[in-house]
């Protein structure tokens, strides 16, 4: 296996994926930090000149880019609490003895397979619209005032929709590593009197520590860049409620064409990024050595 | 006695489990219910029972020409999968027969690529489309969705390979196999369930990924993330239509994926559960 | 024919050193056993004779011809895996005929050897089922099998039992050392089970860090070891090592004495101890006795011997049996 002619072949294997996730991850990246120290718009292209960081100035003194930043970060954690959360519970009941187990577990994970711009019309037009919506028809059976979910509350209708579309995902890892739980430790707690809490708190929430980790890595990874969902809902409104950094990079580059401007915002997108990426590998990496 | 009081236990649990997961459900449920509604039944209220008119679909195609983006989704994500597994298998395989020192440090990089949000690089990759042609061609959503999903599918591809027991491949060596050989008559039939699961999930990923189909397409190239996220701008209240299109847009990878649950854990954690 | 050579083979990865130094003749024909404790690099010279490993240095020949960079397909040598390492995708047929097809053998003479092959290991019946529905014993023959229908130069075994129970372990040495009569192919068996290197070996190479201690057939090692080491190895229960009074009145800084070399008595004796533990298997009788002023030993008796736990023993070694080594560690 370890002989010379196979180490060098496995080299030559790997070269191809390496160089071109390598040029991925490089050439766009440097062309945007190019373009963030440039004055660039679209509409009037002939007129390029060095910014210095001008742009970071703007984009920084944007009363948009804090509120989006907020945005950004309520998405996030609002969404993995709503997903761990749920989908520890769901794991737990979907782990119990059940009669067709297996159509119960195809509807609950069914929502992650749902394209993003599918799940967020479903929602903004059958189910949340204030005047023929399911959740309105329902309000009015109950004799009260239909809800205006995106007038009223645009973030948290976002974190909504974004969680349905997560909570299958949370739920089947989750139930994946609580089904690998060995049997008979359940059972030596059992005998050792442990109660349904106690078994949860000592010995099933220890287990699931690194499914939950692994979680709430990729969430975040997907969660940082929701668009989507914003994008058919509520274009980022009203005003500014509902967009997020992704968002606003987008309405600055392919809405106003200031390239500058959203380069600039990209290479913070990136750093931010990549805070929350060192942060979680350094988690992940520690847990998967385990 | 036991048994009767888990008898009834495993009852509660039932009827609670499944009302859950009809709640979660419901959206699609509704979709699919809908679809087959006439526009006006669509907007009055709830009902379960449809008249069960075909005409939406029918409609979705006369109007909109939904085979076109139907048609760009299923090269897009089809070309993207094949693309990516001809790079990785080569680089998985390699990785996991031959590990050297940086093995681990290539593969938490590959990872760390797939962490660069794509609104980070959005300006540029606009602007080299633009330059080079590609906006708005199958080609530049096949090159842009291999690349995103690539770390991915190696990462899958290595845990999948790892699970060969090295000591087989030496024993086809021992036994006069060369290396294509090996990879033929050895390494292949065993990889092939791995390389499918692989596949199965990269289609699911690539058909359903929603920033750069959309950004990067417009009328020409539009998969049905593209076509369908169109459908938001107010154009009156077609929503049996708009049914029907979601229905056909979710519905062959909803079955896909009811078929690859296991194969999802493992290749989205990058085989940190199983 | 079917002779191995090594000359200062030497095996490193990176800074560390695997096999130091090692030169190593086998003749046509021989059962050749490696023993030693894990670690000892018993697997790895294993694999530097299949080609499985780079030589870091030295020069490895069969049947006269130097083979060190020839590729392990071309040496000519079959090999049965720990794991037995069948193919799991294919039935037992198409195991066992995989070699003969890379070798580009015809359909009939693959039939024809396959079938020969399945008759000698009993696993006629078994030809289209899968590895995964065979027993642990089944998969070893098919290992086996895959390997004789080669008719290679040299059998290679990487600790081929390991994996299995007890008592197949024993039936399944005995099938091992009566096809090696059979064939009178050369055979290489890397085992840390010195009972196995015992029963089936014509020359034994005990191994210990990558350095050979010994190499010899089984009885000389039993009869002469050369070290501390091999005497230490070889022999069940283990030969007792004594320091201090007793090895000094010989002139030795250790001496041994194993265990069936001691005559009880329950009167008289050269060294006086009380019994602890006695394990009876019938037959024999292992004696854990703490001797006064020379520490625990193990003896050998009757297996009717009347010797109750805390008992007086007196023990007598027999001195033609009795082996001397120096300080360092060397027999004298």
């Amino acid at each position: 296996m370890a002989t010379r002619q196979t180490r060098s072949l496995a080299r030559l294997m790997l070269t191809p994926s390496v160089i071109l996730l390598l040029i991925w991850m490089i050439v766009p990246l440097a062309m945007t930090l190019w373009y963030s120290f440039q004055n660039f718009n679209l509409l009037n292209p002939v007129m390029r000149s060095f910014a210095g960081f001008d742009n970071y100035r703007y984009f920084y003194t944007d009363p948009a880019f804090f509120e989006s930043i907020a945005n950004t970060l309520a998405i996030v954690v609002g969404v993995l609490l709503i997903t761990v959360i749920g989908g520890i519970l769901l794991a737990l009941l979907l782990d119990q003895p059940i009669f067709g187990q297996g159509i119960v577990r195809i509807l609950v994970i069914s929502p992650f397979f749902v394209m993003p711009p599918v799940a967020a019309l479903i929602w903004k037009n059958m189910i949340m619209h204030p005047g023929y919506g399911v959740l309105a028809d329902v309000a009015r059976s109950l004799g009260l005032q239909p809800v205006d979910w995106f007038a009223q509350y645009p973030l948290l209708s976002i974190i909504i929709i974004v969680s349905w579309q997560w909570l299958p995902f949370a739920t089947l890892i989750l139930l994946t590593a609580l089904q690998s739980l060995d049997e008979e430790q359940k059972e030596a707690a059992e005998m050792d009197g442990a109660n349904f809490f106690n078994r949860f708190r000592y010995l099933v929430l220890p287990h699931l520590a690194r499914a939950i980790t692994v979680v709430i890595l990729i969430q975040t990874i997907f969660l940082l860049a929701v668009y989507a969902e914003i994008l058919v809902t509520t274009n980022g409104g009203p005003g500014y409620a509902t967009t997020n950094l992704a968002f606003l990079i987008y309405r600055t580059a392919l809405l106003s064409y200031d390239i500058g401007g959203a380069s600039a915002g990209g290479v913070i997108a990136v750093v931010l990024a990549n805070i929350v990426a060192i942060f979680l590998m350094r988690a992940v990496g520690r847990n998967l050595e385990r | 006695m036991a048994r009767a009081i888990s008898t009834r236990r495993k009852t509660v649990t039932t009827v609670v489990a499944w009302l859950v997961a009809l709640i979660i459900f419901f959206p699609i449920l509704y979709t699919i219910i809908t679809s087959f509604k006439t526009e006006p039944e669509a907007i009055a209220g709830i009902s379960l029972i449809p008249s069960g008119t075909f005409e939406n679909y029918v409609e979705v195609q006369a109007q909109r020409d939904y085979f076109r983006p139907f048609l760009n989704s299923v090269v897009i994500s089809l070309g993207s999968t094949l693309i990516a597994l001809l790079i990785s298998v080569p680089a998985a395989w390699s990785m996991a027969f031959s590990p050297g020192k940086r093995t681990k440090d290539i593969l938490m990089w590959m990872l760390s690529t797939k962490m660069m949000p794509a609104v980070g690089v959005l300006v540029p990759m606009y602007l080299i489309f633009r330059d080079t042609g590609l906006l708005d061609t199958r080609t530049g959503l096949t090159i842009v969705l291999t690349l995103v999903n690539l770390p991915i599918v190696v990462w899958m591809l290595y845990t999948y390979f790892r699970e060969i027991p090295g000591e087989i491949l030496e024993a086809a060596r021992m036994d006069g196999a060369s290396t294509l050989k090996e990879i033929v008559y050895v390494l292949t039939p065993m990889a092939v369930p791995g390389i499918a699961s692989t596949m199965l999930l990269n289609i699911i990923l690539a058909w359903n990924e929603s920033f750069w189909t959309i950004r990067l397409s417009a009328a020409n190239a539009a998969p049905l993330t593209a076509f369908i996220a169109s459908f938001s701008s107010p154009q009156g209240l077609f929503w049996a239509k708009l049914s029907a299109a979601s229905t056909l847009a979710i519905a062959p990878i909803l079955i896909m994926g009811w078929f690859s649950q296991k194969q999802l854990v493992r290749g989205l954690t990058f085989g940190a559960v199983k | 024919m079917g002779t191995i050579k090594l000359d200062d083979v030497t095996k490193s990865f990176g800074a560390t050193v695997i096999i130091p130094k090692v030169d190593l003749e086998i003749e046509d024909g021989e059962f050749v056993v490696f023993v030693g404790p894990s670690g000892s690099g018993k697997s790895t010279l294993l694999r530097l004779i299949a080609g499985l490993e780079d030589v870091s240095g030295g020069k490895i020949s069969i049947d006269g011809r130097d083979v060190t960079h020839v590729a392990p397909a071309k040496r000519g040598l079959a090999m049965v895996f720990q794991s037995y390492a069948l193919y799991p995708h294919m039935s037992v047929y198409n195991n066992i005929g995989f070699p003969l097809k890379m070798a580009g053998e015809g359909r009939e003479t693959i039939d024809k050897k396959v079938r020969d092959a399945a008759r000698v290991l009993n696993l006629v019946d078994y030809l289209e089922r899968r590895p995964g529905q065979l027993s642990g014993g089944q998969r070893q023959r098919v290992a086996i099998g895959r390997a004789i229908v080669r008719q290679p130069t040299a059998f290679l075994f990487d600790e081929p039992l390991s994996n299995l129970d007890a008592a197949l372990r024993g039936t399944m040495r005995l099938e091992i050392s009566e096809l090696h009569h059979q064939l009178k192919t050369t055979m290489i068996y890397v085992t840390h089970d010195q009972v196995e290197a015992m029963t089936l070996a014509d020359k034994i190479v005990v191994l210990n860090g990558g350095n050979v201690e010994q190499i010899g057939s089984p009885l000389e090692l039993y009869r002469k070891p050369a070290n501390l080491f091999v005497a230490g190895f070889i022999g069940s229960p283990r030969m007792n090592l004594i320091e201090g009074p007793a090895a000094d009145a010989k002139a030795a800084q250790t001496i041994g004495v194993r265990p069936e070399h001691i005559s009880v008595s329950k009167t008289a004796g050269d060294w006086m101890g009380t019994v602890g533990v006695a394990e009876h298997l019938g037959s024999d009788t292992f004696l854990h006795v703490q001797a006064d002023g020379i520490g625990p030993l193990t003896v050998r008796a009757d297996g009717e011997v009347g010797l109750a736990h805390g008992e007086t023993v007196y023990l007598t070694p027999d001195q033609t049996k009795l082996h001397r080594f120096g300080a360092d560690g060397r027999a004298l």
